[in-house]
């Protein structure tokens, strides 16, 4: 019987006698990154295409990873060919047109894109939106795959963003827009109906926390999900109205805001978000906990969550990094 | 007779250990600033590499690399007090597991066996 084959961007390699999907691209010059090559560091990530894993190739991973069918090259012996490539890379570049776009408040946009061959996508990854020059920036699906014939995005207004001024200012219905995706690990996996769920984060980290809180409610999600949504003031709060519908439909549901300006007067606490969402929580051992938004909120609060003491394998964070600063 | 890694419980020891210590290292204010600047859902897997590692498990590391993984962080002070704490948490994690003391012992020689590699001498 001849070795198995590994294809990757569209090229096959015959494997070796007991040789790893990871030592098999290595040997064929491909530069794949990797550390430990003992299953544990995590280095060697890489998504199947198509093919069977072998089950040790996902020993220890997250349950977003196993969704999407990651492995650890370095572990990896399959039986059979598989196709494979880097993580996020299998994405495609779909065309879509601006079904809508609208303002939720002064300064986020709600974006709404019809594709006529959908991405299949879980509500809370993230796509990259490609303008027709090509400039290319990341943002979070709100939408739910199952009810909306449209992706959704809330795009905040950067003063001097490139993208940003340009969704705000030029885009409009009809436009054509390009995404690729979908990337990301912040979603909800079914399975745990009871478990209790933390979502917080500042500014449009609501988009994909909004998405996972209807994608969990939609799933039949019984224990208690707890939504915390920080801003500057509170008009930032750019769901509040809707949210609180939400939980009055929902009582396993609780939304809980907080602004950084404010005098209390309107009933909405003056609180930094990673003091304030752990304080409606308590400790968090068994939770499950996502975390978008601002990348130093985004960290701090990781770092807070875990030592409150959520598992890391249960905590999803996805921090809207600028390319500005990478 | 088994190896040191098979009597802890190999990779699911690793696993159940894992957020223990490094909950005990980030609450640790001698070293968590070594961790800061590290992306957390990276720096767990680095971790795991490093349990694995003074379980006596499989790994593909050497002394070189082990100099290279830690010389950014001997520039920026890392020394024998560092090195005594993750000890300590590396015995206290396992103590809270119920760890038999004399497999702790036997980790904590793997470990202090690096020690010359780690801090670069
Ligand atoms: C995984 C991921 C998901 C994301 N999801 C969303 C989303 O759902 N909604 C959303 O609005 N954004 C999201 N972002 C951020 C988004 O991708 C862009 O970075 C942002 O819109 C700015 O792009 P720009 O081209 O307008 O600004 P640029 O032209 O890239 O930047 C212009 C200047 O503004 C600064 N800057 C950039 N962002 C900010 C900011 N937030 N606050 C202050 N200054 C800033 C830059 O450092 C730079 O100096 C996400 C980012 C990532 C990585
Ligand atoms: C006890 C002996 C030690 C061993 C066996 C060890 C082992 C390891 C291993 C295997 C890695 C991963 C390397 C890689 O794959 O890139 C690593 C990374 C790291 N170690 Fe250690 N380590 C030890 C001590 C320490 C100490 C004392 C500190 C600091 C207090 C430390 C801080 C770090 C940091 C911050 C990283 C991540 C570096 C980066 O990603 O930039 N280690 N270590």
């Amino acid at each position: 019987m001849p070795m198995p084959t590994v294809t990757f961007e569209g090229k096959g390699y015959v494997r070796q006698e007991n040789e790893t999907v990871l030592d098999c691209l290595l040997r064929n010059g491909i530069d794949v990154s990797y550390s430990c090559k003992s299953g544990v560091c995590q280095s060697c990530l890489l998504q199947a295409v198509s093919g069977e894993l072998p089950k040790n190739a996902q020993i220890g991973l997250r349950d977003t990873h196993l969704a999407r069918q990651y492995f650890l090259s370095c572990s990896c012996l399959p039986n059979n060919d598989l196709e494979v490539c880097r993580p996020d890379a299998a994405g495609l570049r779909a065309p879509g047109v601006v079904r809508r776009i609208d303002l939720l408040n002064a300064s986020v946009a709600r974006l709404r894109v019809h594709c006529p061959e959908p991405p299949a996508y879980r509500a809370g990854q993230f796509f990259s939106l490609i303008r027709p020059d090509g400039l290319v920036r990341s943002y979070s699906a709100a939408s739910l795959p199952s009810d909306d014939d449209f992706i959704e995005f809330h795009v905040a207004l950067v003063p001097g963003g490139r993208m940003s001024e340009w969704v705000h200012r030029d885009l409009k219905r009809g436009d054509a827009l390009d995404l690729q995706g979908p990337a990301g690990n912040c979603f909800y996996v079914p399975g745990n109906p009871g478990q209790p769920i933390l979502l917080a984060g500042t500014g449009t980290g609501l988009a994909p926390l909004y998405g996972i809180l209807r994608d969990a409610l939609a799933k039949g999600h019984s224990g208690p999900i707890h939504l915390c949504h920080g801003s500057v003031n509170s008009g930032g709060l750019y769901l509040d109205a809707e949210l609180r519908r939400m939980m009055e439909a929902n009582p396993q549901f609780h939304y809980s805001p907080c602004v950084l300006n404010g005098n209390g007067d309107d009933g909405i606490p003056q609180a930094n978000i990673d003091a304030y969402a752990l304080s409606c929580t308590g400790p968090l051992k068994g939770w499950k906990v996502y975390l978008c938004g601002h990348p130093d909120i985004v960290r701090t609060l990781q770092r807070k969550a875990f030592l409150a003491g959520a598992n890391l394998q249960s905590i999803y964070a996805d921090a809207f990094v600028s390319s500005a600063d990478s | 007779m088994s190896t040191l890694f098979e009597q802890l419980g190999g990779t699911g020891a690793v696993d159940a250990a894992v957020d223990v210590f490094y909950r005990r290292v980030l609450s640790d204010e001698r070293i968590a600033s070594f961790f800061d600047s590290v992306d957390m859902e990276r720096q767990a897997a680095k971790q795991k590499a490093f349990l694995t590692m003074a379980f006596g498990g499989p790994n593909s590391y050497t002394g070189l690399d082990m100099r290279k993984a830690h010389a950014h962080l001997v520039k920026r002070g890392l020394g024998d007090v560092h090195f005594d704490a993750v000890l300590e948490h590396l015995g206290g994690s396992l103590r809270e597991l119920g760890v038999a003391e004399n497999l702790i012992s036997q980790v904590i020689t793997t470990a202090e066996s690096t020690r010359s590699d780690v801090l670069d001498r």
